[in-house]
Formats: C-alpha cells, sequence, structure tokens
C-alpha cells in the first residue's frame, strides 16, 4: 500500500446543496451588480419588471468594487443580513 | 536519561501488549538474519525465566517471518513482539541489533547493552538478581563467546529510515494521509482525484514531502496566506506537497515559495487571473545567483521544455493554485480558450547576456539577491520577427510595431507586456548604446496613434467608443495616444540562445488596480 500526503485544502468534500426554492417570492431582494460593463442595464431593466409583478417586494441594488476579485466581507454580511434573495448579474 | 518510547505490539499469539509503564523492566530489539541475535536466543530466554515475575521482559522483533522462525528454532518461553513496521525501534533509536534496554521505575533507561559483550551480559545478570535477592541466571556463561558485535537495525536501514522519519511523531509533516490500496494504481487514483493538471504526478509519499522539505529551512506549518477562490489556507507544507507532485527537486523549492507569495498578494490577484475568460496565467521569472545553482534554462528554448527546474517550478505553482485553490476549468477557473502557459511558465534571465540593469535590480533589489517576479500574461510569448534591422532605433521600431497588436490592434492604455529580448537583438541594440529607456520610448512612440483612428468604426467596433469621439473636439482627436500607460508598463528581460533575431512578447492582462499588477519577492535559500 502507498500512502501519499493530500495536496488539497482538505475541506471535507460536499456536494453543495440548493436552498429550498419557496413558491412566491416575498420580502426582501437584493440586486447585485458585480460592475462588469452593461450589468446595470439588466439591473435597471429587472428591477422596473419586478416592480411591477412584485410590488409588495422590497428591491435593494448593491454593487461589488470591481468585478475580479471576490465581494469585501462586509458587502457580503450586508446582503445576508438584509435580504431574502440575490439576483446577482454577470454581464458584458 | 532518556525515557523509552511508549508502544503497543502484537505478540505472535495475536495478543496486544502494551509498553511497560511505572516499573522496572528489560526490553530487547532483535532481528532473525542477525548471527549475533540467535547466539543471544538462549540468554535471553535464561534471563526471562529468571526475571520475568519480578517484571515485564519485553522481546521486540524486527521482521514477522524472522520472529515465528526464531521462536520455532529456539522455543524460548517468551512470545516476541512484532515491530516489523520499525515505528518503535525507530523511536528507541536503536542502531544495532541486538539492544538491550533496561528501563527504571519512571520509565527512563538506566543502561544500554549493544551487541553482545559477555562481561556486560553477566554483571547486569548479577546486579538484576541482587536488586531481586534471587539467584543468578541459569545458565552455562563459559559456553558462550566474549564478544560477538551486533548488526544494523532495520530501522536505519536506507530502505527504510526516511519513510520512519516522515512517519514519526515530531515529524514537520502533519497533512491528511491518503491510503492507496495495493491494488490501485496510484498515478490512476491521483487523476481520479482530481490532483492532476492533465499529465502524470508523482505520488507525495510522506519519504519525497520530507526530502522536499530539506530544501527550505522554514518551518513546514508557517502560513504563506489563503489561496483564492476557495481561500485553502497554503503552507510550506502544501506547497511541497504540489512541488513533489509537480516533480521538482527539494533545491528548487524556495523558488516555489517565493513565486506563491507572490502571487497570493492583492496587487497579484489570482482570484481574477484564474477566473477571467481570457486566458491569462502566471508567467514567473527567477534572477540572481539561484539561476545557476538549480540548473535552470536561460539559453537556448529558455521559455521552451526540456529543463527540469523551468518545468518543474512552473507547474509546481499552478498545482498549488489548483489544489489549495480549487481554481479548476470549468468551476472558477472559466478561461475561454485556457493557454498552454497554465501548465507552466517559468524561465531565468540570462543576465549575464544582459548589457542593462536585471529584471530584479530594476525592480529594487540587490543584484546579488535571488528573486521571483510574476507577471500575467493573456497571450504569447508572440514572436516579433526583425533579422534586418541594423540600428537600435529601427529594430525598437519593429518591436513598438510588433507590440500594437497586444490584446487588439485598438486597445490602448489596456495592458502591459513582458518583452524577452534575445541575445542578438541585445547586440543590434549594444551598436548603438541602447538602454531599455530607449527601448520603451522608441516603442511608445512607433506604437502611438492619434485618438481618431482608435474610434470603433465599420472595421472593428473595439476601441474608443463613438458616442465618445463624438464629443471630442477636433484637437482632441488629433492628440496622439500611446500603446501603454506608462513606459514602465514595458518589462524587459534577456533570455534566448545566442543565434536568431526573434524577440518575444508576453502580452498582458487587465493591469492595475482591477487586474493583475506584476510582484517581486526575494528567495529565501537555505544557507
Amino acid at each position: 500500500m502507498t500512502t501519499i500526503m493530500d495536496p488539497t485544502d482538505e475541506r471535507v468534500p460536499v456536494t453543495r446543496q440548493l436552498s429550498p426554492r419557496p413558491n412566491q417570492i416575498t420580502g426582501r431582494v437584493a440586486l447585485l451588480d458585480i460592475s462588469k460593463p452593461r450589468g446595470s442595464v439588466l439591473l435597471d431593466q429587472l428591477e422596473e419588471v419586478l416592480a411591477k409583478q412584485l410590488p409588495g417586494v422590497t428591491l435593494t441594488r448593491y454593487a461589488k468594487p470591481t468585478f475580479s476579485k471576490p465581494a469585501p466581507q462586509p458587502l457580503r454580511e450586508e446582503i445576508h443580513q438584509d435580504n431574502d434573495f440575490v439576483i446577482e448579474a454577470l454581464a458584458d | 536519561m532518556a525515557s523509552a518510547p511508549a508502544y503497543q505490539l502484537e505478540n505472535l499469539a495475536g495478543e496486544s501488549v502494551k509498553s511497560p509503564h511505572g516499573t522496572q523492566a528489560i526490553i530487547c530489539f532483535i532481528k532473525e538474519d542477525c548471527p549475533t541475535c540467535k547466539e543471544v536466543m538462549p540468554v535471553l530466554d535464561a534471563f526471562y525465566q529468571r526475571f520475568s515475575q519480578q517484571m515485564p521482559m519485553h522481546i521486540i522483533g524486527q521482521t514477522q517471518e524472522g520472529n515465528a522462525a526464531l521462536a520455532k528454532a529456539y522455543q524460548p518461553g517468551f512470545s516476541i513482539l512484532d515491530d516489523s513496521a520499525l515505528q518503535v525501534s525507530f523511536a528507541a533509536d536503536i542502531e544495532t541489533v541486538p539492544t538491550l534496554l533496561v528501563l527504571d521505575q519512571a520509565g527512563q533507561i538506566a543502561s544500554t547493552l549493544v551487541g553482545f559483550v559477555k562481561d556486560e551480559w553477566q554483571q547486569l545478570a548479577s546486579s538484576l538478581s541482587a536488586d531481586a535477592s534471587l539467584e543468578g541466571v541459569d545458565l552455562d556463561w563459559t559456553s558462550l563467546p566474549d564478544w560477538r558485535p551486533g548488526c544494523g537495525s532495520l530501522s536505519v536501514d536506507p530502505a527504510n529510515e526516511p519513510r520512519l522519519r516522515a512517519m514519526a511523531e515530531g515529524s514537520p509533516i502533519r497533512a491528511r494521509r491518503i491510503d492507496i490500496g495495493s491494488k490501485d494504481d496510484e498515478v490512476e487514483f491521483m487523476f481520479d482525484q482530481g490532483f492532476s493538471d492533465g499529465l502524470p504526478l508523482v505520488p507525495p509519499t510522506p519519504e519525497r514531502v520530507l526530502a522536499m522539505l530539506s530544501g527550505t529551512a522554514r518551518d513546514s506549518q508557517e502560513v504563506l496566506g489563503e489561496m483564492a477562490p476557495n481561500l485553502g489556507v497554503v503552507t510550506v507544507e502544501k506547497v511541497a506537497i504540489n512541488a513533489v507532485m509537480a516533480g521538482c527537486k527539494p533545491e528548487y523549492l524556495p523558488v516555489v515559495l517565493a513565486a506563491v507569495e507572490a502571487i497570493l498578494t492583492d496587487d497579484y490577484n489570482i482570484h481574477g487571473v484564474m477566473a477571467t475568460t481570457m486566458g491569462a496565467s502566471p508567467v514567473i521569472v527567477v534572477n540572481g545567483p539561484i539561476r545557476h545553482r538549480i540548473g535552470m534554462n536561460m539559453g537556448m528554448s529558455a521559455l521552451g521544455q526540456g529543463n527540469r527546474a523551468n518545468a518543474t517550478i512552473g507547474r509546481a505553482v499552478r498545482l498549488v493554485v489548483r489544489n489549495v485553490g480549487g481554481a479548476r476549468p470549468g468551476e472558477t477557473e472559466r478561461s475561454t480558450l485556457g493557454n498552454p502557459m497554465k501548465f507552466t511558465m517559468c524561465f531565468a534571465e540570462w543576465e549575464e547576456r544582459n548589457p542593462w540593469t536585471p529584471l530584479h535590480v530594476e525592480r529594487g533589489f540587490e543584484a546579488e539577491e535571488s528573486v521571483v517576479t510574476v507577471f500575467t500574461m493573456s497571450s504569447g510569448p508572440t514572436l516579433i520577427v526583425d533579422q534586418d534591422s541594423r540600428t537600435g532605433s529601427q529594430l525598437a521600431g519593429t518591436l513598438g510595431q510588433g507590440l500594437q497588436a497586444v490584446m487588439s490592434p485598438k486597445a490602448y492604455f489596456a495592458t502591459d507586456c513582458l518583452l524577452v529580448v534575445v541575445p542578438e537583438h541585445v547586440d543590434t541594440f549594444m551598436r548603438d548604446n541602447y538602454k531599455k529607456e530607449d527601448i520603451r520610448r522608441r516603442i511608445q512612440e512607433v506604437s502611438a496613434r492619434p485618438v481618431r483612428e482608435l474610434v470603433a468604426d465599420e472595421r472593428s467596433a473595439t476601441g474608443i467608443k463613438a458616442e465618445s469621439a463624438a464629443k471630442m473636439d477636433e484637437a482632441s482627436l488629433d492628440k496622439m495616444m500611446t500603446k501603454f500607460r506608462r513606459d514602465e508598463d514595458i518589462h524587459i528581460v534577456v533570455a534566448g540562445s545566442d543565434a536568431g533575431k526573434f524577440s518575444g512578447a508576453f502580452h498582458g492582462w487587465v493591469t492595475g488596480n482591477i487586474g493583475s499588477i506584476p510582484v517581486s519577492r526575494k528567495i529565501e535559500e537555505v544557507t
């Protein structure tokens, strides 16, 4: 038997589970712009449509400082704390 | 006085026996293929008959077959304990068999007998008998030789010692150990686990990882940082494991460590470099004395294959990103076309053929320091062929024309580049005593274009948007724009063989704060 040393970060391999999908959207929805060109165009339109279709829902806009780096921790916490749903615009 | 190791070993009947605790005891290490061990078997048996009621006496053998054979041949009263894994022999620091240890009540080694010296063994028998108020050992001492040397313990055999050192308590390696079934092929196993970049890997056994760690004086558990995208913790040990897999020699490890530290910086931004749909990847340039010490290629085919240091250092860095950071194609590594440089891209600068300041000195280091510089490329090396220019100005002009195509011909102020000037081109430049700053200035001059030529048009919609251009006055449209934002965005090194007039250019990726800024790190060598 050969023994080798684990070259990875040794996270337990877990298959990520999707969050349960509710039948209707209520509460607070974050609209996250990752700051790629024209992401804001997509979100503007989406915000308009959602505001009409889901009048009871609070829509809040957020933006990453730059698309090329991970979102700063405080922004992730803020979005998580203040929202029930996130719609992220990956665009070009 | 040293203490004896704690152990739990099986005897010949398969019963588990624990090391003596809180009592005087005798432990003797033997192996079957040692004539002296065979000679002392009757002596050990006589000791056992006399003392085993008063104190535990453990005879530890180093091979399973040998233990069985000795038991059959000598029929002793004791059952030999199985240390075929050799871990107890190693922990007790046994170099010779037989070695007999007498432990005091605190578990400390009170005396050690190595090999067989009759006087010593006889004296031990007397003193133990006196302590226990017993009669002497029932043995015809005159039938025994006065002296016999012992034999080498299997625990110091070169075939076993590195493995034992790696597995021992206090070993610098702490990573999770993965046992590969004896019927499994280890190379196939590593492919199946997703450890590989697509090429076979060297299995990172504990022995190899320990040998790799001998290449650095740094603590194996020192944390270098967190590698994106998974923010996996990168320790010196994890780098060493990946360096083994890549095929590195231990003396390359300091270069790999410095390169990993460089890409872990916010300036370098490995997250963006891996995630981008452009085929970006690190290019590693090595400067300083270590180039020669580890045999790097900086001459013929410096950017190509065939040199172990160049090939495996670059590969090791990429494997750390893949395995510790979790950047894998199709997951967070999302390059549209990919890039062969993502396997490996590392070379050394031929400083001795460079009449100008070498890269690391330009970047603030001392000439005698060894330094790694990491640049992000998105394509290249693209050759710029010029066999005809005979003046520095003409040659830099050709390079400028070639570099105009970086990213796309109308992409201005968009990125940086790493220009690898070949020796024959260096010679042409030196005819006119053309310096690095002259080359940069000339490249900018030749590739500069009036703004109006860079506006999106029917031929190509890249460049400055028509709406923006519409707001400009004539003077603004006539203004000349340089290809690179700053002259310093043209990084220049020397490499390649003495024959050939084709310099190479690595085209950059997005540069500045939202992209990747080149980073240099001093290489900490073992002194």
